[in-house]
Parts: C-alpha cells; structure tokens; sequence
C-alpha cells in the first residue's frame, strides 16, 4: 500500500504547521502558567446573549436555517453594520451569515481565486491568511508592516507588490497581533491603488468595536472601514463577526457583506460546505445586536483599562512597544534583547512560567517582537507584568 | 467620578496608588474624588461580602415586611430612622407596593430574631404589622455570585 504521507493533497502538504500550534504544545502541561498567548476575550458571553441562546434551544430552533442565515438576524447585521461602518448593505441579497469569520475568510479565497491568482496582505497578520490563500490555490503576496511604522500599512508598499496577477488586497485593522489601526489618509491612498488597479478588497474587521485613544485615556478610537471610502463598497468584501466584540468565540459566527454576485458565489460554496450556520448562535448574535452594546462598552472599557497597565508596565522595563489603537494585544519590540522570538518567548515560558506568542508565528514580519495579549484579569495581568519585568532585568 | 464609584463597588481594596492606574488619574485626583465621596456621604462604609455558609457563621438573617402608619411630619422618616438604629438591623428600605419597610434583621440565631420582632419592632408605636421571612440560601448577594464556579477554559495559546 502506498504510504498514507503521499495520499495527502500537495496542496495541504504544502502549508506549514501553525507556530502557535507547536508553541501551545511547550505551554500545555505546565502549571501555574499565566498565559498572555490566548486570542479570544476573557470574559464569558454576556449573560443575556446566552440566555437567548438557551431560549432558542427551549423554543425547539433546531432545525437548518436559510443558507444565507435567519432573516432576522441579516436584518440586524445591516443596521448594525450601517451603525458601525457607515456603509449599507442589502439584508436579503448583500449579507451571509458564516461560521466564524475564518469560514467567510475561505469562502471568499476559494469563491474569487483562479490557480496562480495574486493576493497581497500585510504582516504580521493573523495565521490564517496565508493557508486560505494556499488552500484557494492563489499566491500569498505579503506587505510587510514595520515596527517603525507603528504597523501602518503603506500604500507605497501594496503598489510595489502590484503585479498583472493581483486579484485581491486583503486588510485586517486594527490588526491582529499588532493591534494596529489604519490612519484614514493611508486607506484613503490604498482604496485609490485599489481602484486603479481594479482590485477586490477582502477586509476583516473583526476587532473593529475594540478601539483606545492613543492617549491612555478609556475613550473609544476611531475606525473606518475601506468600504466606506467612496467607490469601495462595490469592491469590498466586509468580514466582520461577533466573536471578539461580544465575547462569542465559542458560538462560532461571522459574516461577509458584499455585493450581490459575489455573496452569491460564496454562498454556493457555504451551500454545499457547511449549510448555515448553527440557529442557536444566529438567536444569540440576534439578542448580541439587539441588546448587547452596553455590555461590549464595559468590556471595551476594562481592555482600556488593562492595555494603559500593559503599556505603562512595558515603557517601565524599557520594552519599547507602540502604543495600539486597537484589538487586545501588545506587540512589544524585544529586539534590544538579542534574543529571537522564540528563544525570548521560550526563556520567558521556562523562567517566569508567562506565555506569550513569538512574533514570527504572525510572519517573518513579526521576528523581534511577541504578542501578548491582554485580555485576562487585571490581577493576573499585573503578576505576569512583574514576571516579565524580573525577566527583562536579567537579560 | 462615576468610574471611581464601580471601581469602589467592585473591589474596594485597590490602594489609591491602584485606582490611580486603572482610572488614568493621578494619586491626589483620586485622594480629592474620594474625600468628596466621604464628606458627601455616599461612602456609607466598606465591607468584605461573605458567604455564611462557607465560614460556618450559623447566625441567620430574616427578611421582614413592616407597614406604618406615616406622621404627619416627615411621614415614614423618624420610624425608619428609629428602625434602622437597632444593631440587629442591617439594612432597612422605604418600598412601593403592598408593605412600607423592608427590614433585614440579623440574629445569633432564630429566637433571638423572633424576640426582636415581638418584642421590639411590632410594639414600636406607629408599626401595624410585620410578615417575617428568614433566608435560607444565599444565590448571590450585593452583585457577587455565591459559587460562581466559572474557569478560565481557553486554551493557552491560540491565534
């Protein structure tokens, strides 16, 4: 028999294991780690969201919803998108609902990409961009952000990697794990690339509502979303979910607004894929919408809280780190140390039991920094804090 | 000011050094906004919130209804006011609804409760009636859950 290793499809050989996949596994087992390498909230759904969620079960929703997801609930997403983004989407025909923005994210890949099809993104990014792409059959093109950039990213660096092949600019802002925030003039100049180049942008703004004032204060940023740059709307794909916002990692939904022919094309993938999306979670992102901003404030306002410690603890140590506008991670610049990634982020596991995630798990882009995220209590944070101080000191 | 009055509601043991951090202020803002609140009297006083059951304290706690006939001056005041000085009283409410007072009493135990309400809150002139209710099981009491058992299960490191 052939070996079972050669019955893999190349095109899933061909992509490497997660580095956070082999770095869980170093953290796993350990006791009293403080992990700051987690990327999902803290706090628990809001008791009202799960509550709906139980309604829902009581009532007997559990049969298949419409492929495109409850009515209702694509209802709720165009006003609220409409709120947030200022950008308006048709609820019948512009709007899927998916499961988790990683769904919409391949659904988008393998729905627009012909083989050998160009997308560009920027790193440091989320791990998943660069697989989808692959798994699409398309070429990863990467931008890198730079630290010395506060991670913004350049629209003189997307055009240099322009070529007659590039279908697709993919955006994640503010981004994760850099916690960057795109300044409006620097959109502005990469929607009017955008256009020229006639390119689609697919652009995850999942950690839109998770916004700070550079200045330490607890007021929220400002976002704006390419798609409501003019001219963009009928080029962009709007990703956007409720897991990191609304605390609802585990209820596993998301959604794509765009327009009608390419939600149409997604869909058919979605369709034959995955079906719709569970109906309980589509109930309780019903209630998340409806009820649930005053909730997300407080939470928004206590990772305000713990990102001014984070920031504050690290100018004390001498860890130079960008103050982010966004999300729930710091991306601390460890270069100084003379220490990799990896070997910072393994020592700082071995002597201080502290987990956070070497940059380069995000892309080469991220090498001399490590992600650590603060969304764990105040009380932890500032323990883990003091270890990373001991630590540093003896560096 | 409002930020200052949760944070205190929370966890009113952060150092003013602490609440200084949390809230962006500096250490004499917070020392000033906390004088106000202390010379204004709406810091009525501090208290850990304490699960009887879990210390083994076999005091009990009843829940009493109290109907007044109001006086002319001051309607419900001087009575509550009267109520409240008891030391076995811990908390006393002016309600809407089908009784006037709610008056938690506290006791060494179920007599001594009983003998309070005989013998000193129903013969207050002024006091129609009382219902008392004592308290069996604490669920959650001033915003803390009792039990809240719910643990960190995320994993250690995801993207």
């Amino acid at each position: 028999m052939k070996p079972l290793e050669e019955r893999i499809a190349k095109q899933v050989k061909s992509i490497p294991r997660s580095g956070i996949r082999d770095f869980f596994e170093l953290v796993q087992g350990r006791d009293d780690v403080i992990s700051l390498g987690v990327g999902e909230p803290d706090f628990c759904a809001p008791w009202h969201i799960r509550e709906a969620a139980i309604f829902s079960l009581e009532q007997g929703h559990t049969s298949y919803t419409s492929n495109l997801g409850l009515l209702s609930l694509r209802e709720c997403i165009s006003k609220y998108v409409t709120k947030q983004f200022d950008v308006t989407y048709d609820p019948k025909t512009e709007i899927l609902v998916t499961v988790g923005v990683s769904e919409a994210l391949d659904l988008v890949c393998r729905a627009l990409l012909n083989p050998g099809d160009e997308v560009i993104y920027h790193e440091p990014c989320y791990v998943s961009y660069n697989p989808s792409i692959a798994l699409a059959y398309g070429v990863a093109v990467p931008v890198q952000t730079k630290v010395e950039d506060n991670f913004v990213l350049k629209a003189e660096d997307v055009a240099a990697k322009i070529t007659d092949k590039t279908r697709i600019l993919m955006l994640n802002f503010p981004t994760n794990p850099t916690g960057a925030v795109e300044p409006v003039e620097e959109l502005e100049k990469i929607a009017k690339l955008v256009i020229e180049n006639d390119l689609l942008v697919v652009s995850d703004e999942i950690y839109s509502e998770l916004l700070y004032n550079g200045d330490g204060g607890f007021e929220r940023g400002e976002h704006v979303s390419i798609a409501s740059l003019p001219g963009m709307k009928e080029r962009t794909i709007l990703l956007h979910g409720f897991s990191k916002a609304f605390a609802m990692t585990g209820f596993r939904l998301g959604y794509s607004c765009a327009p009608h022919v390419l939600t149409e094309a997604m869909m058919k993938i979605h369709q034959y894929s995955m079906l719709c999306a569970p109906i309980m979670s589509q109930n309780a992102a019903i209630e998340a919408l409806k009820h649930g901003e005053e909730e997300m404030e407080k939470m928004r306002r206590a990772y305000a809280r713990r990102r001014n410690l984070v920031l504050k603890r690290f100018e004390e140590m001498g860890v130079p780190c960008f103050a982010p506008g966004g999300a729930f991670y710091m991306f601390p610049d460890i270069r100084k140390f003379g220490l990799s990634s990896s070997e910072f982020a393994l020592r700082l596991l071995e002597e201080e039991n502290v987990a956070v995630v070497p940059g380069n798990a995000f892309g080469e882009a991220g090498e001399g920094c490590v992600r650590a995220c603060y969304a764990t209590s105040y009380e932890k944070l500032e323990v883990a804090l003091d270890r990373i101080a001991s630590f540093v000191s003896r560096l | 000011m409002d930020a200052l009055v949760e944070l205190l509601q929370s966890d009113a043991r952060l150092s003013v050094e602490q609440m200084a951090e949390r809230l962006g202020k500096s250490v004499s803002e917070i020392e000033q906004m906390l004088a106000e609140l202390r010379d204004s009297g709406a810091i009525l006083g501090f208290h850990a919130v304490i699960d009887r059951d879990k210390v083994d304290d076999k005091r009990v706690s009843a829940f009493i209804e109290v109907k007044l006939t109001p006086e002319r001056d001051g309607g419900f005041d001087k009575l509550a006011q009267r109520i409240s000085k008891f030391d076995q009283v811990s908390s006393c409410f002016l309600m809407s609804g089908g009784y006037d007072l709610a008056v938690i009493v506290e006791g060494e135990d179920l007599r001594e409760v009983a003998r309070f309400v005989t013998e000193k809150l129903s013969t207050l002139e002024g006091v129609l009636s009382t219902a008392t209710h004592f308290q069996l099981k604490v669920y959650k009491q001033s915003g803390f859950l009792a039990s809240d058992t719910h643990a960190d299960e995320r994993l250690a490191v995801t993207p």
